[in-house]
């Protein structure tokens, strides 16, 4: 399949190079040239830089025949207007977008983008460790 | 009438001026402390220091009894995402965006962003509509209908003149409403012809456009 991943930092650069690896298409957009660095000397896919809330750079990565685009910018305006557009205009069949802000996180999920929010996501897992803790007294309650 | 402005740049600073001066309850948020103590001294208690893409700063400047949200920051990006959370989250009855990139006019109308303003496409506009030999001027877009209103000049170099106007060969969802010539308004019919110096008005569908241009400056 096709993927555009938006966002070359430490999480975008791991997936692409994973799914590089799986033998899929991955294009990675990013403002700074530097950040393709992450990528590794093996990385078969293709790079763009640019902004992703721009048609003509989403255009450049080949947008038009992605199965997926994956938002993965530190802000998580740029994260969501990208992915609106992805999905209104160009209608990629699956996007995925994550955002930090856990309000954010719940308004754009209703309005149907497909969200993933790394701040609930983490507490959550830390929260868990802590209740399988025996040492941390437990409020109760845990399954 | 209480208005939100989002952004305490150029444009945010002189619109919540003007509109204080106009009598209209008016609060800025402002995501710079130094900016917001400077306005603060010049317009008194309307400033607030938050982010205004934080639907927390939006509650607690009382955004849901805002009339009209608009976001006049510098990255279309937050722009956009302060409109929807205003009228989604707040249930603002007009939200209005600054645009930045002209292209983004477009998507966030199709966003639901009730206004758009895209300083580029106002002065292209009026560059557009000052130069006489333009053949199609877009006057205004029926973003609903998906229509578009243009203007056209017909110049003494038109192939057109003299031609009775159903003999012109225009895009078939093209409605010529009106032609101006001198100060007379005439209402055009298919046997009307085309002089030098007319200003034709046209209902065109917004994809025709191109076509129309075309047409008309062959």
């Amino acid at each position: 399949m096709k993927v555009v991943i938006l966002g070359c930092g430490r999480v975008g650069s791991t997936l692409a190079r994973t799914l590089d690896a799986e033998g899929h298409n991955v294009t990675v957009i990013d403002r700074n040239q530097q950040q393709f660095q992450r990528l590794g000397a093996d990385f078969g896919g293709a790079t763009v830089r640019g902004t992703g809330i721009d048609e003509d750079v989403l255009l450049r990565a080949g947008i038009e025949e992605a199965d997926v685009f994956v938002a993965m910018t530190n802000g998580d305006n740029t994260s969501i207007m990208a992915s609106q557009i992805v999905q209104e205009v160009f209608e990629v069949p699956h996007v995925v977008t994550r955002i930090y802000d856990p309000v954010r996180e719940q308004l754009y999920r209703s309005l149907g983008l497909d969200t993933i929010c790394p701040t609930t996501l983490i507490a959550g897992l830390v929260h868990e460790k802590l209740a399988d803790n025996a040492t941390v007294p437990s409020s109760g309650g845990a399954a | 009438m209480f208005i939100l402005v989002i952004g305490g740049g150029k444009i945010g600073y002189y619109l919540t001026k003007t509109l204080v001066s106009e009598g209209y309850e008016v609060l800025l948020i402002e995501r710079n402390q130094q900016k917001v103590v400077t306005f603060s001294d010049r317009f008194g208690a309307v400033v607030m220091q938050g982010d205004g893409a934080e639907a927390a700063t939006l509650q607690r400047a009382g955004a849901s009894r805002a009339d009209v949200v608009i976001a006049t920051t510098g990255e279309d990006e937050d722009n956009l995402v302060i409109c929807q959370l205003a009228k989604r989250m707040f249930q603002v009855g007009h939200v209005m965006a600054r645009v930045n990139n002209p292209k983004n006019e477009e998507i966030f109308k199709r966003l639901g962003i009730d206004t758009t303003v895209s300083v580029t496409n106002i002065i292209l506009s009026y560059m557009e509509q000052s130069l006489p030999d333009r053949p199609l001027t877009h006057l205004l877009t029926l973003s609903h209908a998906d229509l578009a209103i243009v203007e056209a000049n017909i110049t003494s170099r038109s192939p057109h003149i003299g031609r009775p106007l159903g003999d012109v060969n225009l895009p078939p969802d093209v409605a010529v409403s009106a032609i101006i010539r001198g100060e007379d308004l005439l209402i055009p019919g298919p046997e009307t012809r085309l002089q030098p110096g007319d200003e034709v008005i046209a209902i065109t569908h917004r994809a025709s456009e191109e076509r129309l241009r075309e047409a008309l400056s062959q």
